[in-house]
Parts: structure tokens; C-alpha cells; sequence
């Protein structure tokens, strides 16, 4: 590819932006105002937030895909803020609080510049996980009664996790018509993606349920001429005179334990919660990109602090909204700031219409968030790495959830190293070796591979001494990692590397780890024979052959080719298509192959957190006799004709206007494009069911439908892609 | 200053369950080194002892020309460090009792001391044995530091002496060099570039070192050097484990200054663990 000016660039791919940032904005104004909502903060404190973020962490941030704005993990550490800093009185306690917001965001900008974005490593990824999932229960547990009507309940998060029964007797007695619009919402959030309509799918879930619950508003004031049956307490209020009267952050209290616990809690609450979204988000950047981890913290802060003098909550990267611009094309930091953009527009020109979003709506969202966090899927998939792993889990979220998020996960630090202790059995491996040097790393001067040889012992407590070498090494190289002079792994290591494999593997990279097997047999290392493989765990639950696979295997009989029922949890040679660049591949299974082709049912994921939807689809993989040019090729819908207009290219002949009505063609080689679909193809495409199809240069990708195909459709795929195959041979 | 062979050796020994294979391998060294061998004994002298240690010195295959047995009392280093001093020796031999971690650690603090106190070479025999063992591979450092002519002279006198197939000169390179911080793509690439240009340079200096000693002295000797980015003074030993080397050549401390006891330096990380046999060159040109 040539060089082209990187002014050029940027405004050739601002539409996108734009695009990718108002959808994005979609979905923030809901949570925004949701957010501040659940933290008893004024609503706006939220939009406040994601503004600042949008527009500050553009400017000076490191990352390019993702977007800031009010994250999920701190409404818990917020509430508790306000409500406590204000000794009951609310709004006292959110100026305390907007103090409190600005110092962590000077925190996070001393984070930034001690380059301690490899914090994020020192907690063992299972506690972390037992923190989440307790945040998330702490926010079910309040919401839960607020998306019934029932705005004050008292108590702990045990106490309201207890009275969600009563709530649910009572709230049809005191607000039925906003009760039900709240769990109505809820089931809709919940069976969302079981919606496979894609025109229906632009708009993110979140954003329906408000759209929906004030159309039912203009519904009674329009059709009805009547009064809303909520009542205006369930109803947003947002200040008339929106800028003039800014919150004047409280510093009074500036030596109070409390605060300074506040503070510390607010601040490490957004480092976690930044860092493990700026990781995530890495892997669904279409251009593949490193983002710089402690520049963006230190923009973060920045922002933070900004947004603390004009009444927001503070500002961390968040992972759906980000997953969201990913996957809406959004390529640059340009698309946090038009979301920002966005939501100002939102918030001046809809005022009285955001003022008919009802309380239980939102409540509804945010009672999905926390059930995300904390769903019982993720126990279950803790679990299958190992039973002492669901413990410190457990653990870890139990004691956060009687005591604060602090306490919670020094707890869990704690009991993660008393459980590698009783694993090993021995105290002085840890202790002799903690602060000594482990790590070797070289480029081994005949093969040009970077070899990385771990000793003594590697765990969550000196993983960031791997982490530092392994950054060093382009993610296009050859590594190895060797592990057979260290003694002991722990699971936290096990999965960064798992993080590391993957993103070698998107930038065609090898990373292979070494010297694991023989920790199974010599010191029965746990983790390693629990964990070396994490996919296989998870899908070890290999029963009898389904229908659809006996059927699948006599096909394979038929045509006299091969058939794998197996999981492959690492599917070689499609990471390099396009269709895969914002979405994370888990597995294939079911391969049905010969010598070309290669039929396999895929099962991957779009988005993250609660935009995530795990999506399953067949796919047909075969190698081009000719070399080929770039290209996707696929159905010209609604969807794509947006994306036109987004600024994505659409390749149309003037020869062929059924084709070019029908299809929509894009990739960067235009001519060599053009050249290729010659009329003989162009009218094989016309001729044929349209299947989504992608070339990378040597292979092409076929795609079925938008779930499973039948084993009719996967023979149609067959005959489809051998006639095409015919036809590419001609050509050579 | 050029390397001077070693001539005379000296081996401190104590009556330990290893001290034949001890003994053997001393007598074994001085031999291949064509080197007067002197046995030092720090401790009582009695009839039983020294007919025990002359009927192992008797069945001893493998013998130097001169060998010549003292018995000294006294506290077991300043002797050892003076009798290198009173016989002018140029390589003194430390065995390690058994392989275990704490006697490892005993045998690092042992020779850390000596190597400060004594003015001669010291070698670390961590795993004598009674039939020989081959050095196949022998791993220098390649510092930038004026003694380490000296040291990669060494290496490959002891490499000739000890028919070894191959010597690698490691070049440790401190991440401070490089200077840039690794934070996205653009600082690792031009990190990558810099560590490339910063390992060429590193080359060059190394394979002039090599390239000074004459042809003679390292007839045959396959050579090659690898350059690490890392912690000056742990990668190498960490290296050392890795490929398996038989024997780690070193520079001696640099400098001892107060200070450095508590900041360990080059030769701490190596002593502390001790990856495999340890030399210790001990540069007479620069005390």
C-alpha cells in the first residue's frame, strides 16, 4: 500500500468516524444518564462525563478505537461516595464527590507519567473477576427495585437483593404502568440478540428501550390526549439553565480518611476497568493497532479532572461503547469526539424529549449491565479452569460485598497467594525468588526467532516482568516462550499469554509457549494441566454426535472427503479476512474438507460486555488458483447503502446495472477488482443465491447464513464454491 | 595486557563425601592446564587424614608433574586468600560439597568473598565428578569493560586446553541503552530499529576482541557471539542455564565499592544462583 498523506487519511475516513460516533452516541446517552442515575448523582453528571471523555481523550489520548465516557464499575464506589461524603444529604455529598473525582483524575495523570499501565497485572485475573461480578451484583441488587417503580429502597446490597420478592408484590399495587415498561424492558434487553434482523440491530438495544419508552410517552400525550401514567418522580429532570449553574466542587473535606479512601477507591476502580477495556478493545481494532496504555491514562485523568469541575462523574475507557465503534467502523480517535459531539446535539436540541425517558427504563439497562458483570456464566467458566479458581472468586466476591471494593480485592490478592502456596507447598520459591530477576529474552542470532525463558516461578505477582519483554517484541515475529526452568505458572499468566497468542496470531505472529507438558508430569503442575489449553476446558463436554453432525458425516461419506467433528480452538488462516478484523474468533468445529475446500461451522463474537452477541455461522474456506486482489463482496441492502453513505466505497460497473443494484463491492485495488469480475463472473454472481464473500489475496472465504446452515445449504455452499472455483480456473 | 596461562593452580579441599570426585577433577585441570597443582588443606592435621588423602592422591588416574600438599589451620578463607598470595597462584579451585540449594548459596558466599580477597582467578566446580565430563560449551561475557580482553583470552586458552567444541560471547546490553520506552507501535518499532543498530555496534566490538587474539591461541574453536537485552549481570547467567554451557567465564568485579554490597551488581546474580561452573577472571592489569 502506498503512503498516502495522513491529513488525507484522516478526512477520507472522517465520515465513517461520524458514523461510527453517533451510533456510539446511541448507546451512551442512555447509559450516561442511566450511570449517574444508579450513583444518585443528577443525571447529566453522566453525559457530562462521556462529553469530557469524548472530546479530551481524543485530543491526548493513546488508543485509537476506543471510547470514554462514565464506566460501569465505579456507580457502586460513586454511590457510596455521595451517599456517605454527604452524610445523608445528596447533593452535599456529589460536591464532595466532584472533589474527589478531580484528585484521582491528578492520580491517574501520575499513573500515566510512572508508566504503571502494567498495574493492571498484580491482580490475579480470577479475584478481579469476583470484584466485577460483585460491582455488577451491587448494581442489580438497587436497580432492580428502581426499573419496578420502587425508587427507595433502604439497606446493603445483601438487604435489597433480599426484598427484590416484596418489590416484586408491591410495585404492581403502587406504579404498575412504569413497572412494566421497566421489566418489559428488561426481557427485551434480553433477547436482543436472539433478534437476527440486521436493519433492526443498528440500533443498540439500550437505545430502543429509550426510544420505545418515550414513543409509549408521546403515545398517550398524541394519540391519547392523555396524562402518561408514571409518575413524574420515575420521570428524568434536567436542570432548565443547563451551563449557567455549575456544581462547585467541595474540597472541605480534603484530609478526611473517608475521602482519601475515596479517592484511592474512585481511582482504582478506573485504572482496572480503563486497562482491561483498552486491553479488550485492542483485539477488535480492524487496523490492529498497539494503543499507547499509559498516555491514554494520563488523558483519562486529564478528563477526569475536567469533567469533575463541570459536575460529571469521572472518566474511564469503557468496553461496550468502544466495541461498539469498533464494529460500526469507527477507525480513529475522531469517533469518541463526534459521540461527544453527538450527545451535546442530544442534550440541547432533545431536552423535553430525554426529560419522558421513565426511571425504570434506565433501571432496566443498568439491571442488564449488572447482570452481565455478574453472570453466572462467568462462575461456570471459572470454574472449569479450575475449582480453586471459583474459590478465590467466590472469595473475592463475598468480601467485597460485605466490606468495600478494597478490602474485597486485597482480600482476594491475599487468598490467590495463599492458594499458590498450598498448591506448591512451598513457601520459598515464592519467597526467595519474588524480587529477583526472571525473565531472559533474546534474539537468537540464526533463526532471527525472540526466545523468552521464565524462571523460578512466574504468577500474577511478577507477571509484568514477562509482560515488559514480551512488549518488546513485534507482534509479527516468532516467539517462544520457555517455561521449563520455572516451577510453577499460575493461571493469571496462563490467560495473558492466551491474550498474547491471539494478538500474535491477528498480526500473523507465532507465539508458541514451551516447556508446560513437562510440568504436568514432574511437579503435577495445576494450572498447566488445567489450563495449558483454555478452549479445550471449556468445550470438553464432547458428546455423541449430534443430527446435524451424523448428517454433515454421511455427506463427507458421500463425497468421499473428511469430516472432524473436533473443536479447533485456534482455526488457522482466517484471522487475515476482513470479516474477522472487529470481531474475536472462540472456535470451529465441524470441519468438513478434501484437498481445496474447507466447510467449518465458526463460532465468534461481535462486540463486548453487554453489546456482546456470540454469533455461530458456516463458513467454506479455498484456495484461489490465481492470485487475487482484496475484496468483499455481499448483498446491497439497506445496511450497506448506509454504509455507502458512511463513506464505505461500493465498486459498481455501468455495464452491469443488475449487478451493481444488487451487490455491494468494495476493496482498495479498484482497477486489478474491476479486471477480475469480468462479465462471465459478474454474471455467475447474478445467477447464483448471493453468499458473503470475501478474498484476502490467496484464499477465498465463503459465508452461510447468519446462524448454522442446513446440510441443503451447506450443499448449495459446495456447489456454489466448486463453480466458482471452475470459473477462476478458466481464468488462469 | 595479554592473558598469562595459568601455571599454578591451587585446590582448597575439606573431607567431604565429594572429596574424591573433587580431587580428581583439580588433578584432572591442572593436568590439561600443564599446571603445578598445590592441594591446601585448612584444618587439624591428622595420621588418619593425610594416609586417607594419600591413597586417594595414589589411585588418581590423571596427574599434573608437581603436585604438593599443605596443611593449614585457620579460619578457611584469609588462608585461602593468603596461601594464593605466598605460592603466587593463578587459579584457585573451589568445590561445591553436593548439589543442593543451601550449599549452592554456601559455595556463592564463599567465593563471593574470595574473589574480593583473593588476587587470583577463581573456579567454581559446581558438579565435580570422578570420571570427566566433557566442556562442550562455554559461555564469556562480553561486556564492555577493558578486562574483558583479558577474560575472552581466557576463555578460549581454557577452551583450547579443554578441547571444547564451541564458545559463545554474550553480550549483555542494558535496556538503558536503548533509550526509548515501548509504548505502541511506533516506539516498538523504533525500539526495534535502535536495539538492531545497538546490536551490530555490540558485534563489531566483540568479534574485534576475538579477532585480537592470535590465530594460534584459538585454533579450531568455533565461535559466535548473541547480544541480550537485559539486566547487566542476570541475563548471562540466565543464559548460561538456558543453552545448557558447561562453564561461564566472567569478568571479576569491576569495582568494590561500599555501596555495591547492597545493590548487587555483574557477579551477584551469577554467585547467587551459580547456572552452571563459574570462572572467574581475575585481571592482573586492572586490580
Amino acid at each position: 500500500m502506498a503512503k498516502k498523506s495522513p491529513v488525507l487519511a484522516f478526512a477520507k475516513e472522517l465520515p465513517q468516524n461520524i458514523f461510527a460516533g453517533f451510533v456510539v452516541s446511541l448507546i451512551a446517552l442512555p447509559l450516561g444518564l442511566g450511570l449517574a442515575i444508579a450513583s444518585d448523582a443528577p443525571p447529566l453528571s453522566g453525559i457530562i462525563a462521556a462529553v469530557a471523555g469524548g472530546i479530551v481523550v481524543a485530543l491526548f489520548g493513546g488508543s485509537h478505537v476506543t471510547i470514554a465516557g462514565p464506566g460501569n464499575g465505579l456507580v457502586i464506589v460513586l454511590l457510596a461516595a455521595i451517599t456517605t461524603l454527604g452524610e445523608g444529604n445528596l447533593y452535599e455529598g456529589y460536591l464532595f464527590t466532584l472533589a474527589a473525582i478531580i484528585l484521582s483524575g491528578g492520580l491517574l495523570i501520575i499513573f500515566g507519567v510512572l508508566r504503571l499501565g502494567a498495574m493492571s497485572e498484580f491482580f490475579p485475573a480470577s479475584a478481579l473477576q469476583g470484584m466485577l461480578a460483585a460491582i455488577g451484583i451491587g448494581i442489580l441488587a438497587k436497580q432492580f427495585h428502581v426499573m419496578l417503580g420502587l425508587t427507595s429502597i433502604p439497606g446493603g446490597t445483601i438487604e435489597q437483593l433480599m426484598r427484590i420478592p416484596d418489590s416484586f408484590l408491591l410495585f404492581l399495587g403502587l406504579h404498575p404502568f412504569a413497572g412494566v415498561l421497566g421489566a418489559g424492558s428488561l426481557l427485551f434487553l434480553f433477547l436482543y440478540s436472539r433478534i437476527r434482523n440486521p436493519y433492526f440491530h443498528l440500533i443498540p438495544a439500550p437505545m430502543w428501550v429509550v426510544v420505545g419508552s418515550i414513543g409509549i410517552g408521546y403515545y398517550y400525550a398524541l394519540v391519547l390526549n392523555k396524562e402518561v401514567p408514571i409518575d413524574p418522580e420515575l420521570l428524568i429532570k434536567i436542570p432548565d439553565q443547563l451551563f449557567s449553574n455549575l456544581p462547585r466542587p467541595n474540597f472541605d473535606k480534603l484530609f478526611d480518611l473517608n475521602f482519601i479512601g475515596v479517592v484511592f477507591s474512585i481511582t482504582l476502580i478506573a485504572v482496572i476497568e480503563s486497562l482491561l477495556s483498552i486491553k479488550a478493545v485492542d483485539k477488535l481494532d480492524p487496523r490492529k493497532r498497539r494503543s499507547n496504555v499509559n498516555k491514554d491514562l494520563r488523558a483519562l485523568g486529564l478528563a477526569s479532572i475536567v469533567s469533575g469541575f463541570l459536575g460529571g462523574l469521572n472518566v474511564v475507557t469503557v468496553i461496550a461503547r468502544s466495541s461498539v465503534n469498533a464494529n460500526n467502523g469507527g477507525t480513529n480517535r475522531s469517533a469518541n469526539f463526534f459521540h461527544a459531539a453527538f450527545l451535546v446535539l442530544f442534550v440541547v436540541l432533545l431536552g423535553d424529549q430525554i426529560q419522558r425517558i421513565p426511571l425504570t427504563a434506565l433501571a432496566a439497562i443498568l439491571v442488564f449491565t449488572g447482570y452481565k458483570l455478574a453472570s453466572p456464566e462467568n462462575l461456570i467458566r471459572i470454574y472449569k479452569i479450575g475449582p480453586e479458581q471459583a474459590l478465590i472468586f467466590l472469595i473475592t466476591l463475598v468480601t467485597t460485598l460485605f466490606t468495600s471494593l478494597i478490602v474485597g480485592i486485597a482480600v482476594g490478592i491475599l487468598f490467590t497467594f495463599i492458594v499458590h502456596l498450598f498448591l506448591r507447598k512451598s513457601f520459598f520459591l515464592f519467597s526467595l525468588n519474588i524480587f529477583k530477576p526472571n525473565v531472559l529474552m533474546y534474539r537468537e542470532d540464526q533463526s532471527g526467532n525472540y526466545y523468552v525463558s521464565v524462571k523460578n516461578f512466574c504468577s500474577f505477582l511478577n507477571f509484568y516482568r514477562l509482560k515488559i519483554k514480551l512488549d518488546q517484541i513485534p507482534e509479527s515475529e516468532h516467539a517462544i516462550v520457555d517455561f521449563s526452568l520455572c516451577d510453577f505458572v499460575d493461571h493469571t499468566v496462563m490467560e495473558g499469554l492466551h491474550d498474547y497468542q491471539r494478538s500474535f496470531a491477528r498480526k500473523n505472529g507465532i507465539f508458541e509457549t514451551i516447556g508446560l507438558d513437562i510440568h504436568a508430569s514432574e511437579t503435577q503442575h495445576p494450572f498447566a494441566v488445567r489450563k495449558s489449553l483454555p478452549i479445550n476446558v471449556l468445550m470438553g463436554l464432547q458428546n455423541a454426535l449430534s443430527n446435524r453432525q451424523k448428517n454433515i458425516e454421511q455427506l463427507a461419506q458421500q463425497l468421499a472427503w473428511n469430516y472432524d467433528p473436533k473443536i479447533e480452538s485456534d482455526p488457522k488462516g482466517i484471522n487475515r479476512f476482513l470479516f474477522f478484523e472487529s470481531k474475536v474468533v472462540n472456535y470451529s468445529v465441524n470441519s468438513l474438507y478434501d484437498d481445496t475446500f474447507t466447510l467449518f461451522d465458526l463460532s465468534f463474537s461481535e462486540g463486548a460486555f453487554i453489546t456482546k452477541e456470540d454469533l455461530k455461522g458456516t463458513f467454506l474456506l479455498f484456495k484461489s488458483p490465481i492470485p487475487l486482489p482484496n475484496f468483499v463482496l455481499d448483498k446491497e441492502d439497506f445496511k450497506t447503502a448506509l454504509y455507502h453513505w458512511a463513506g464505505f466505497d461500493d465498486i459498481n460497473f455501468t455495464k452491469h446495472p443488475d449487478f451493481s443494484k444488487r451487490f455491494h463491492l468494495s476493496g482498495n485495488n479498484k482497477k486489478a477488482i474491476r479486471t477480475l469480475f469480468n462479465s462471465e463472473l459478474i454474471y455467475f454472481f447474478e445467477s447464483h443465491p448471493i453468499f458473503h464473500i470475501e478474498s484476502n489475496g490467496t484464499h477465498i472465504l465463503i459465508k452461510g447464513k447468519e446462524r448454522l446452515s442446513s446440510l441443503q445449504e451447506i450443499k448449495i455452499m459446495l456447489a456454489f464454491s466448486k463453480d466458482l472455483l471452475e470459473l477462476l480456473e478458466k481464468q488462469q | 595486557m595479554a592473558f598469562k596461562p595459568f601455571k599454578t593452580l591451587l585446590f582448597g579441599f575439606a573431607f567431604s563425601p565429594s572429596l574424591k570426585a573433587n580431587v580428581y577433577e583439580a588433578t584432572r585441570l591442572a593436568n590439561y592446564f600443564e599446571a603445578a597443582l598445590i592441594l591446601l588443606h585448612v584444618g587439624e592435621k591428622t595420621k588418619e587424614k593425610e594416609n586417607q588423602f594419600q591413597q586417594l592422591l595414589k589411585e588418581c588416574p590423571i596427574k599434573p608433574n608437581e603436585i604438593q600438599t599443605y596443611w593449614e589451620e585457620g579460619n578457611p578463607i584469609t588462608t585461602l586468600a593468603n596461601a594464593c598470595v605466598k605460592y603466587n597462584i593463578d587459579l584457585l579451585l573451589l568445590g561445591a560439597l553436593k548439589r543442593e540449594n543451601v550449599v549452592k548459596y554456601y559455595l556463592g558466599s564463599i567465593a563471593r568473598k574470595l574473589t574480593r580477597q583473593a588476587p587470583c582467578s577463581v573456579l567454581l566446580m559446581l558438579n565435580p565428578s570422578v570420571e570427566r565430563s566433557p566442556c562442550k560449551h562455554i559461555v564469556v561475557n562480553g561486556f564492555d569493560s577493558p578486562q574483558t580482553h583479558e577474560t575472552v583470552e581466557a576463555a578460549f586458552y581454557v577452551g583450547t586446553s579443554l578441547n571444547t567444541e564451541k564458545i559463545t560471547l554474550v553480550e549483555e546490553i542494558s535496556e538503558s541503552r536503548v533509550a526509548i520506552a515501548v509504548n505502541d507501535d511506533r516506539s516498538l518499532r523504533k525500539a526495534t530499529l535502535r536495539k538492531e543498530k545497538i546490536d551490530r555496534e555490540e558485534k563489531l566490538r566483540v568479534t574485534d576482541i576475538v579477532e585480537k587474539i592470535p590465530a594460534t591461541k584459538r585454533d579450531g574453536l568455533k565461535w559466535e557471539t548473541q547480544s541480550i537485552f537485559g539486566r547487566r549481570g542476570y541475563s548471562i547467567g540466565h543464559y548460561a542455564r538456558v543453552v545448557r554451557a558447561d562453564l561461564l567465564v566472567m569478568n571479576a568485579q569491576e569495582e568494590r565499592r561500599f555501596y555495591h554490597r547492597f545493590f548487587p551488581r555483574d557477579l551477584e546474580h551469577i554467585l547467587a544462583e551459580l547456572p552452571t561452573d563459574v570462572l572467574i577472571i581475575h585481571s592482573k592489569s586492572h586490580g
